[in-house]
């Protein structure tokens, strides 16, 4: 005797009552269908046209959900797109960003504006390139190594600094009263204005150097104590999830706690410090106002950050649009405010992925 | 290289929680002594005080003398990383470095504390300790790769060698096999049979046939109600405490019939 199984690939007993796959797809197609319908009545414009598409949708799919799925089902499709909805919104400004500044930035980027500083670019000079009698003179290469030192001298102040605080915190403190203390100022720290931090570094040097003592050090005291407190933040929260055991197994073996620290905890713990070190920097480097109020801004090369003022990417844009080299034709510098924030904004974007390398790198292998 | 314990009068504290009450015992060298008992009876806090590894856990603190071959353990001016180089620990949960190599991890002892050997020494020492721990044989194709990547079993026995590559007089296990499957377990009780030619053992387990099948001695600690401080009830033989235990909670105890 055989025994045949009929297959009912649609119709089973255990698949009954639940909508196609492409039901939801059907649903946002007719949506978009009845809107652009709706709107065409009252004068189309594109985005009343998603808003009530998207509404629209959200109330289609709910109902026609409930009325074959039940309750239970209906109430997950419509949670589904309210989170889905929260993130489209949420990416709205993030792309529309990106967009207008790589539409506006990329016609001047060129690798002579990365390699060219702004000396000799005059007035003249950006008339005639109004007039298209030459092509967009000047470029960044100053503030880029403006940017670059002061960023630099502002990770190396402050990441010993911060990681050792962490380290004080985690491992030593024990909730005790300094520990405590130290937590509050670091919370009051994160929230302090950044002009604040830079009329702070620029006071404190005025004490040592003299008043008006302008260089890129200045800035980059400045931004280091805006990242110092990012810095302990981040490492105290990846130090903290460093398991005890492996501490107690280093012990257990007679290693000294400062040993256990160095070679145990931090190794361990390196991926995720270094990720937030680096989105530490990536939060610093486009700081504008406390960079303006200490290292100045010059339209020359200066790789000396303990002398002289100093440019940085932000203080060239800021410049570049509110000082227009040649004040009849400002587009220009119009055009060299874009293509630097597009430089800023990649570089930005290249500190975020070096983030995620840096962590996959040093992250602790389970190879078999 | 081994030593005896002698503890005279121990009482431990968490804070101003009397957490153990009044310990004497005495552990041979060169034997395997376990510790029975309830959970929150105090046996794994008591072991720890014999390497001075409660101090890890803030608050608590020891009375009286431990005395490993005659020194006291808490005498003044004692470094407790002395002590602990001494007396070495497996813990409950294998606890190999994740970021560290199998061969590292065996060296782990060494090289945290930045002394220099040279690699044949190096290479004699990591094989000497897997041999002892039995996990040469399983490892020795791989020790380049990730300590992590073993079985839990296998990851056991790296600690148990990390152990023994330093070198100590007595080892320390804290229930060594309760994460671990009955083939592992069996691997591991194998190996504290032949470790016992070496090295004083003192092990925690809550499993009475492990007990009764690898110890020499057995103490049975037991607590009178929570809030209670734990104490020793008896200590005898394993056969003793197994087949003819004199106090009538150790036998309920061991028969089953507890509580």
């Amino acid at each position: 005797m055989t025994v045949t199984t009929e297959i009912r690939s649609s119709r089973s007993a255990l698949t009954r009552n639940k909508l196609p796959n492409w039901a939801p797809w059907a649903v946002a197609a007719g949506a978009l269908v009845v809107s652009a319908a709706v709107l065409s009545l009252a004068g189309f414009n594109v985005w009343g046209w998603a808003v009530l598409a998207a509404v629209l949708f959200v109330a289609a799919n709910w109902a026609v959900s409930f009325a074959v799925e039940g309750a239970r089902k209906a109430t997950d499709r419509f949670a589904t797109s309210l989170m889905f909805g929260a993130f489209i919104v949420a990416m709205v400004p993030l792309v529309s960003v990106i967009w207008t500044v790589l539409t506006n930035g990329i016609a001047g980027f060129s690798l002579d504006f990365l390699t060219s500083d702004m000396q000799g670019v005059r007035g003249r000079v950006d008339n005639a390139t109004a007039a298209g009698e030459s092509p967009l003179m000047g470029g960044i290469a100053h503030a880029l190594t403006g940017t670059f030192l002061i960023t630099l001298w502002a990770s190396i102040i402050s990441i010993p600094i911060g990681l050792l605080t962490a380290i004080y915190l985690v491992e030593y403190g024990q909730g005790g009263r300094l520990a405590r203390a130290i937590t509050f100022f670091v919370d009051v720290m994160t929230g302090i204005p950044s002009i604040v931090a830079g009329l702070f570094a620029a006071g404190l040097f005025a004490l040592i150097a003299g008043p008006g003592f302008k260089a890129g050090i200045v800035g980059a005291v400045a931004l280091s104590v805006l990242m110092i407190p990012v810095v302990v933040r981040s490492s105290e929260e990846m130090l903290k999830i460093v398991p005890n055991e492996l501490r107690e197994a280093s012990y257990a073996l007679g290693v000294r706690k400062w040993r256990t620290i160095v070679k145990v905890v931090i190794p361990t713990a390196i991926s995720g410090i270094a990720s937030g070190v680096t989105i530490a920097i990536a939060r610093v480097i486009g700081e504008t106002a406390p960079l303006i109020v200490t290292a100045g801004f010059v339209t020359r090369m200066n790789t000396n950050v303990f002398s002289d003022w100093m440019a940085s990417l932000p203080a060239f844009i800021y410049y570049q649009i509110l000082n227009p080299t040649s004040p009849t034709n400002p587009e220009p510098s119009t055009l060299r405010a874009w293509a630097a924030a597009l430089v800023l904004i990649i570089l930005v974007m290249l500190l975020n992925l070096g983030a995620r390398l840096i962590a996959r790198i040093f992250a602790p292998k389970i190879g078999r | 290289m081994s030593k005896r314990i002698d503890v005279a009068d121990l009482n431990v504290y968490y804070g101003n929680f009397l957490a153990v009450e009044d310990v004497n015992i005495n552990i041979d060298a060169k034997t395997v002594t376990a510790f029975i008992g309830p959970s929150g009876c105090g046996k794994s806090t008591f072991l720890r005080t014999l390497n001075r590894m409660h101090e890890v856990i803030p608050g608590a603190r020891v009375e009286g003398k431990v005395m490993l071959d005659g020194d006291n353990l808490y005498g003044s001016g004692v470094d407790p990383v002395t002590v602990r180089s001494q007396i070495g620990m497996v813990f409950q949960r294998p606890n190999p470095f994740p970021t560290m190599s199998i061969r590292d991890n065996v060296l782990a002892g060494i090289k945290l504390n930045n002394k220099r050997i040279s690699k044949s020494d190096a290479d004699g020492i990591v094989e000497s300790s897997l041999q002892g721990a039995n996990l040469w044989n399983e490892v020795k194709d791989r020790l380049d790769k990730p300590g992590s990547g073993l079985s839990g079993g296998q990851q056991q026995r790296l600690c148990i060698a990390r152990t023994i590559a330093v070198k100590p007089e007595v080892i320390l296990m804290d229930e060594p096999c309760s994460a671990l499957d009955p083939i592992s377990t069996l691997a591991i009780e194998d190996l504290i049979n032949e470790l016992k030619n070496d090295y004083t053992v003192v092990i925690v387990t809550h499993n009475m046939q492990q007990a009764a099948r690898v110890s020499d001695k057995t103490a049975f600690f037991n607590i009178a109600g929570t809030g209670k401080p734990g104490k020793l009830i008896e200590y005898a033989e394993t056969a003793t405490i197994f087949s003819n235990p004199s106090v009538k909670a150790t036998e309920d105890y061991v028969s089953g019939r507890f509580g």
